[in-house]
C-alpha cells in the first residue's frame, strides 16, 4: 500500500464514504471481485413502474476479497440509494453471498446503511429479509462468522436491524445507529410524547453506537474511519464465535435479566447510571477512547447473539 | 423517467487501460456515471435515464461540452440521474474519466 493510499484509509471518515469507497478502503487495496457489478445493468424490476430512477447495483456491492491476506465475502449497502433499502435484487445479491459463504466456508462482512426494505418493491424485499437471515443463520451454523459494520448516514433500520441480531460480531460508530422500528416511525405510530424524532440527542442514546454498545447491542465500538473499522474486523475475524444452542440459552437468560433490571427505565441514562457508570451526564460527549475507559468492565455483553 | 441517447463525436480517444469505471449515487440532486470502453474509437455514446424531465437540450450542451473537454473518445457511458444540476454532472463526467484512465492517486 502507498503512502498516499495508506493516509487515504485513515482519514476516510465512514460515514461521509459511499459503499464503494467504504468496501476499497476496508479491505486489502486493489482486491475486490466484484460480483454482478454495475457493468451487469441489474437493476430494479419495480422502480420504473413509480417512475423512479433506478441504480446499476441496485445500491449494494457484493464481492470477494481480502481482509489482511485472508479470503473473505463482501457487502456494502450504498444508504444514499432509496435509503440503502432492500429491493429485490439489492436483497438477492445478499441471499447469493451469504449462501455463497456458507459453501465456500468463507467469513462475511456486512456494511450496512438502510432503512430497511424498500417500500416501493416491499413484498420482495420482506421476501428477501427472510431469505438473508435463512442463510445468514445457515452459514453461520456452518461456522462462517458474519460480521456487520455500522456507521453509516441511514443507520441500520427495519429488517436491516434484524439481519444485523443475527450477526456473529457488530461493529459500530457513535454515528451509527441500531434499531427496527426508526424515529420517526415510532412519533407517526405512538406520538411525540412517546418518541420525538426531532430530538437528536435521544435518537442518538437511544439507538446510537454508544448505547447499543453499553447494552450489548454491539460488540465493538470504533472511531469513524474506514481504518478502525479494518482494524475491528480483522479482530473480529481473529476471535470468532460460536452458535448453538448453548449461545442462544445464554443470550436469552441475558435479554431476560436486561429487561428485569432496566424494564422500567424512562431513558437510557438511567439503564446507564443502573450500569453503574459514573458520570453518566458527559457519556455522549465523549471521545472513543475515554469513552471506551469509562464503559470499561460495566457494559453489557452479547457474546454472539443478541 | 425521460430516457435520452446521444451519441458524440468525440476527437481525443480515452486514456489508460481499465475497462469500466463508476462514479456517483442515484440521489436527490446526484446521478451515477459508469463508464466502459465498448463505443467505437471517435464516437462517446450516452444512455441517460433521469428523473427531471425536459432537459434535453440542457443534457446535450453539458455534454458536448464533455467531448470537447476531456479524453472520451470510445467511451460507452451510462447515468442514472436522480435530478443533477448541470455543474455535478459536469463534474461526475470528469471524475468518471480520470477513473477510467486509472489515475487513483
Amino acid at each position: 500500500m502507498s503512502v498516499i493510499s495508506a493516509l487515504r484509509n485513515e482519514t476516510t471518515s465512514w460515514y461521509e464514504a459511499s459503499a464503494r469507497q467504504r468496501i476499497d478502503a476496508l479491505v486489502d487495496r486493489g482486491s475486490l471481485t466484484e460480483f454482478v457489478g454495475p457493468a451487469a445493468r441489474e437493476t430494479s424490476p419495480h422502480l420504473a413502474i413509480f417512475g423512479l430512477p433506478t441504480q446499476l447495483d441496485d445500491g449494494i456491492v457484493v464481492g470477494e476479497a481480502a481482509l489482511d491476506g485472508r479470503a473473505v465475502l463482501v457487502a456494502a449497502q450504498e444508504g444514499r440509494f432509496m435509503g440503502g433499502a432492500f429491493g429485490e435484487v439489492h436483497g438477492a445479491k445478499l441471499v447469493g453471498l451469504l449462501r455463497a459463504a456458507r459453501a465456500t466456508r468463507r467469513d462475511v462482512l456486512i456494511c450496512f446503511d438502510t432503512g430497511g426494505v424498500r417500500l416501493q418493491e416491499a413484498n420482495a424485499g420482506e421476501l428477501a429479509i427472510a431469505e438473508i437471515i435463512r442463510a445468514l443463520v445457515l452459514a453461520r451454523l456452518a461456522g462462517v462468522q458474519v460480521v456487520g459494520l455500522i456507521g453509516g448516514r441511514a443507520g441500520c433500520y427495519g429488517g436491516g436491524g434484524l439481519i444485523a441480531a443475527c450477526c456473529s460480531t457488530l461493529i459500530v460508530t457513535e454515528q451509527g445507529r441500531i434499531s427496527v422500528t426508526g424515529p420517526e416511525v415510532i412519533e407517526t405510530n405512538k406520538g411525540v410524547e412517546e418518541f420525538d424524532s426531532k430530538d437528536r440527542a435521544f435518537v442518538w442514546r437511544t439507538m446510537g453506537g454508544k448505547h447499543r454498545y453499553l447494552i450489548g447491542g454491539a460488540d465493538r465500538l470504533v472511531a469513524d474511519s474506514a481504518a478502525a473499522f479494518r482494524a475491528a474486523a480483522i479482530g473480529a475475524l481473529s476471535s470468532p464465535t460460536v452458535l448453538d444452542a448453548g449461545t442462544l440459552d445464554a443470550e436469552q437468560a441475558r435479554l431476560e435479566r436486561r429487561l428485569a433490571r432496566f424494564g422500567t427505565a424512562e431513558d437510557a441514562t438511567e439503564i446507564w447510571s443502573a450500569l453503574g457508570i459514573d458520570p453518566v451526564d458527559d457519556l455522549p460527549a465523549l471521545d472513543e477512547s475515554s469513552f471506551l475507559a469509562r464503559a470499561g468492565g460495566k457494559r453489557e455483553s452479547a457474546d454472539g447473539a443478541r | 423517467m425521460e430516457r435520452l441517447t446521444f451519441t458524440l463525436a468525440a476527437a481525443k480517444q480515452a486514456g489508460g487501460l481499465r475497462q469500466q469505471a463508476i462514479i456517483g449515487v442515484v440521489a436527490s440532486g446526484n446521478l451515477e456515471v459508469m463508464l466502459e470502453r465498448s463505443a467505437p474509437s471517435g464516437t462517446c455514446t450516452f444512455e441517460i435515464e433521469t428523473a427531471a424531465h425536459g432537459f434535453g437540450a440542457v443534457w446535450e450542451a453539458v455534454l458536448n461540452d464533455f467531448v470537447a473537454r476531456r479524453a472520451a473518445g470510445g467511451l460507452r457511458i451510462t447515468i442514472n440521474d436522480g435530478g443533477a444540476r448541470p455543474d455535478t454532472v459536469a463534474l461526475r463526467l470528469a471524475q468518471g474519466v480520470r477513473l477510467i484512465e486509472g489515475d487513483e492517486a
